[in-house]
């Protein structure tokens, strides 16, 4: 059924009407405005009256424009000649290389059935000391990156793209700003990672409808591959901008507001998106690392609320670092037994320290006499922040571990760490010049 | 006759309009069918002769002008011998077994028999001839730890039906017919195992609702001691994320002391399902000795799965809860979240464009969480038998704010109150029950008066900590800062319970009584202690102890000795007994 329609009834905001039989909902369309073709899909039917949402927005659309269904829904080409290309929010590629039309598969399929869930088991080794040591990715986990504007979060996203051990990286880009997009494609080209990822982009200058569908299309593909066997990491950024369009989707199409504006249903369209983070038996696995910037630095704003309720933890990025106070991986339990036994003793009491070294400080910056142990406090946070908080180190758990002995040692006598006495025994290390 | 069909005018989200030919009845189930597939769907307007229909798949694909089927029943449950143990969906779809149809994916319009085709023992009680009403048992089958009872079908007219025939004591299939009776007018009807109810109607064949006046032992102190839930009650746990509300209802779902668990895992993570799904099995239940799945059924409605069916989630595990109490037991249903459920209700309210309340939600919400908490209840059956219903429901308010609408409608409605509190979670202090702002109106297993007492000083010494912030620990008083020390010692060594430690996870209620005893006597006690160097020394010696107590197993040697230095410890600074205590001792 290829019938072409060629009069719109109404266009409000990016939705218009146009009077049609036989139409599906959900179904894909092809709005053909001043020899322009944009994609639009069905997203209400009343009787003979379509409604249809623009993907690249209802500008210059004139009632006289055609519009052709294409009887299917919104779909992705799936293979692995999606290997190191760049898509926009439709599919469209947004680098030089071909379209990709063939093997094409529904985004924003069914759930997982809970009972073919299994508990995860292996973690994700990132490099990083921060998530490794302190708390642990784990496969099949999705965590967001809480974080202000401001925060270099995407070039954390992007060093994890790089270092992360996964067979394959999709990352999707919401409302970023065209350097951003730049800076993934060259740190990620220049690192050699391009060739295991892809890349769906929404820039912010790039119709709004379309920011809606790149979790979608990022997911569906990942899920596919996981099904095929693949390990495979999913970074979004920037949640925030993907509610927002939500927002403004909403409110042009006269829903009524829940919260702040935004629609009832944000929590879940929010979990329908995370909850596809999942570990196939026998199979590969989807984890999700999303980037959630927080207005205001109020965690309470509704979109990272719904996000806590929805995720396994939280990773706080604040002041250029991963928080180690408000950050939570709830499934690190599940893997950190496993690794060295030294893991879960010396996770617990570099924090305790740590803790006890913030408090030092702000007795300092109050003026108090500094003792011996508060000394030993501060030479040790300074050694903490340098050698293991600061983003752009990439040592392996084990390393990382070592090292953490090693800040220990340089900082205290064994008996001041609170550790247990045989790891200590077993693992405090030995100086020759003393 | 012939059921009603129709067509589809519209859609709206998961909302369809239908146009429909003859009589439909709100809360009908329809099918709309689009290709091989048929989608479930539920009445929940009608108009003219349009109806609008809330559809629990999605809604992809949909046309106008496809055939709607109505099936001339409500939304119903499956209701017979084989539901324990089962985890279904909120429709009562049995997932494991869809799995092995359909593999990883849910796969939308595909519908299975939610009891499993199994044959049973059954063993009749009614003979020929014998008048009985619905809800009468005549016969029995026994269901793992249970005599599950074969009843009259609740769903048959309120008259007395005679016994025509009714098959001996034998091997059985669930839906083999087993009995047949007939009203005075002659009107046959065959029964089988099974029967369906429709899931927004509360059961009621029972004699009358009696007060719940027994305490509903979890095995958490804080609760069964502080904050009781009653049998029959109802209750209910808001909190921030990350405050352990998922946790706590896990560790109450293990260790409370009921017949059957129901837990209904409603829009959350389904991760944290499927930690149930693989740890009660292995569990035992230290009561029977059998695996903790042989008294459960869960209700599994995920974040990710269809809203409506999130919606009737609820429903479906109260029916089944009230089919259970019918049979004499006592079944605790665990809704973990009700604000989930909350906002199924909101989009829905949404989609229809009613006028909306407080934050969009809908302005009968009050009204649909009160109808919902009050199907829970302590009953005596028409035969004497006494079965309850406990309700607990977790909510999660946004922002963690507790004055939001779905809060506010829970708390007017529940019978306990467990607040959780960021500020005892993020200092790891577990469970993060606020006991000062929390409340019950059960009762507990210890005399209310002592509770009270200790209630007090946890008030006190909150007052005396907030004025230490200001004034420093150096313009406090020894009272009070006694005051506040005897406050930290009931945190440390009674709210807060260790759920990882052997002895310390569950603690049955003598032993609760027992430690709480001895506290008493420490609260009840006037120091003999100089200043507050003292003070601090004295009772972080005596909470060491107590913490100690707690890890040691009841009457082993060890915990009698600790006790008694825990006797020797108080007794030697004590100067007197405060005289309001020293009548309650």
């Amino acid at each position: 059924m290829q019938k072409v329609y060629s009069k719109i009834e109404s266009i409000v905001g990016n939705v218009i009407t146009v009077r049609a039989r036989g139409v599906r909902n959900s179904e894909l369309a092809i709005v053909t405005s001043q020899g322009e073709q944009s994609y639009a899909n069905v997203i209400k039917l009343d009787d003979d009256l379509v409604s249809l949402q623009v993907f690249s927005g209802a500008q210059g659309i004139s009632t006289g424009d055609q519009v052709r269904f294409l009887g299917v829904p919104m779909r992705v080409s799936y293979s692995e000649n999606l290997l190191g290309r760049v898509f926009d929010g439709t599919g469209r590629p947004r680098d030089n290389g071909p379209s990709l039309t063939d093997n094409m598969i529904d985004i924003g399929g069914p759930a997982v059935n809970p009972a073919k869930r299994i508990i995860p088991r292996n973690m994700i080794r990132t490099g990083i000391p921060m998530i490794d040591v302190f708390n642990t990715l784990v496969e099949s986990q999705k965590l967001p990156i809480f974080s202000v504007s401001g925060e270099p979060y995407n070039p954390l996203l992007a060093r994890i793209a790089m270092q992360a051990e996964v067979d394959l990286i999709i990352l999707g880009g919401m409302g970023l700003k065209y350097d951003d997009y730049l800076f993934f494609k060259d740190t990620l080209e220049n690192s050699g990672a391009m060739s295991r990822t892809i890349m769906f982009i929404h820039t912010a200058s790039d119709p709004t409808v379309e920011c809606m569908l790149v979790p979608d299309m990022a997911l569906a593909v990942a899920e596919r591959f996981a099904q095929d066997g693949k390990k495979v990491l999913v970074l979004l950024t920037d949640m925030t901008n993907f509610a927002d369009s939500m927002k403004e989707m909403a409110i042009t199409m006269d829903q009524v507001p829940s919260n702040r504006g935004y629609p009832g249903d944000l929590y879940s369209a929010l979990a329908s998106r995370y909850e596809k983070a999942v570990d196939f038996e026998g199979a590969g696995s989807v984890t999700i690392l999303a980037v959630t910037t927080m207005p205001g630095d109020d965690v309470t704003h509704p979109v990272p609320d719904n996000t806590g309720y929805i995720t396994e933890g939280q990773y706080y990025l604040k002041g250029g670092r991963i928080e180690p106070f408000g950050s939570l991986s709830r499934l690190k339990q599940q893997v950190n037994k496993d690794t060295r036994d030294d893991h879960r003793a010396l996770m617990d009491g570099m924090i305790k320290l740590y803790a006890s070294y913030k408090e030092s400080l702000e007795k300092k910056s109050m003026g108090f006499n500094m003792t011996d142990w508060d000394e030993k406090l501060l030479k040790y946070g300074r050694l903490f922040e340098s050698k293991l908080m600061d983003l752009s180190v990439n040592i392996p758990l084990e390393g990382a571990l070592d090292l953490g002995w090693e800040i220990l040692s340089d900082c205290f006598e064994p008996n001041e760490t609170g550790l247990k006495s045989d790891l200590i025994l077993s693992r405090w290390p030995k100086k020759l010049n003393n | 006759m012939a059921n009603t069909s129709g067509r589809v005018l519209g859609v709206n989200g998961n909302m369809v309009t239908v146009e429909f030919d003859s009589a439909i009845a709100k809360n009908e189930v329809g099918y709309i069918h689009v290709g091989d597939d048929r989608l479930k769907g539920e009445v929940i307007r009608i108009n003219g002769n349009t109806a609008s229909l809330q559809v629990f798949e999605m809604t992809g694909g949909i046309r106008v002008g496809d055939a709607v089927e109505f099936s001339g029943e409500m939304l119903s449950v499956a209701l017979g011998p084989g539901l324990l143990q089962q985890i279904y969906d909120g429709l009562q779809n049995p997932l494991p077994e869809l799995a092995k149809q359909c593999g990883f994916f849910l796969q939308r319009g595909v519908y299975l028999d939610a009891i499993p085709n199994k044959d049973w023992e059954f063993t009749p009680l009614a003979k020929e001839g014998d008048q009985l009403r619905p809800g009468d048992t005549f016969g029995t089958v026994p269901e793992g730890l249970f005599t599950h009872q074969i009843m009259i079908p609740f769903n048959l007219a309120d008259v007395a039906w005679k016994v025509v025939s009714i098959k001996e004591k034998g091997t059985y299939g669930v839906r083999d017919t087993i009995c047949t009776v007939e009203d005075a007018k002659g009107t046959r009807k065959d029964l089988s195992m099974i029967f369906t109810w429709p899931v927004k109607k509360a059961i009621k064949l029972y004699e009358e609702r009696l007060r719940p006046d027994e305490t509903l032992v979890t095995k958490i102190r804080v609760i069964d001691t502080f904050l009781p839930v009653a049998k029959g009650g109802t209750y209910c746990t808001p909190g921030p994320f990350g405050a352990g509300k998922t946790v706590l209802q896990h560790m109450t779902s293990r260790n409370a002391d009921v017949d059957i668990v129901i837990i209904a895992a409603c829009g959350e993570r389904a991760g944290e399902v499927v930690e149930v799904l693989k740890e009660f099995p292995e569990l035992v239940d230290p009561k029977t000795g059998r695996s903790l799945m042989e008294r459960t059924i869960i209700i599994c409605n995920t974040s990710s799965m269809p809203v409506a069916s999130r919606e009737a989630s609820v429903y479906t595990a109260v029916t089944m809860a009230e089919y259970y109490r019918q049979m004499g037991l006592s079944v605790l249903l665990l809704a973990d979240s009700t604000s989930r459920w909350a906002q199924a209700m909101r989009e829905m309210s949404g989609r229809l464009e009613e006028i909306p309340g407080e934050e969009a939600f809908p302005a009968y919400l009050e009204s649909r969480i009160a109808e919902f908490y009050e199907r829970a209840g302590k009953v005596r059956l028409r035969d004497g038998r006494i079965g309850s219903v406990t309700i607990g429901g977790t909510v999660s308010p946004a922002g963690g704010n507790f004055e939001e609408p779905v809060t506010q409608a829970t708390l007017k409605v529940v019978g306990a109150f467990h607040g959780l509190s960021r500020e005892r979670s993020d200092a790891r202090k577990y469970p993060a029950i606020d006991p000062l702002t929390s409340w019950s109106k059960y009762e507990g297993i210890v005399k209310q008066a002592k509770v009270e007492y200790a209630r007090n000083i946890l008030r006190r010494g909150n007052e005396v900590n907030q004025m230490m912030k200001v004034v420093g620990e150096e313009g406090t008083s020894v009272s009070d800062y006694i005051t506040y020390q005897k406050s930290e010692l009931i945190d440390a060594f009674y709210l807060q319970q260790n759920s990882f430690d052997p002895v310390d996870a569950s603690v049955p209620p003598e032993r609760q009584k027992q430690t709480f005893e001895v506290l008493f006597k420490v609260l009840a006690t006037e120091f003999d202690l100089e200043d507050k160097k003292q003070v601090r020394s004295f009772f972080n010696t005596i909470r060491q102890k107590f913490l100690d107590w707690n890890n040691v197993e009841s009457g082993s040697e060890r915990f009698t000795q600790i006790e008694g230095e825990i006797h020797a410890l108080y007794q030697g600074k004590q100067r007197g007994v405060d005289p309001d205590a020293e009548q309650l001792i």
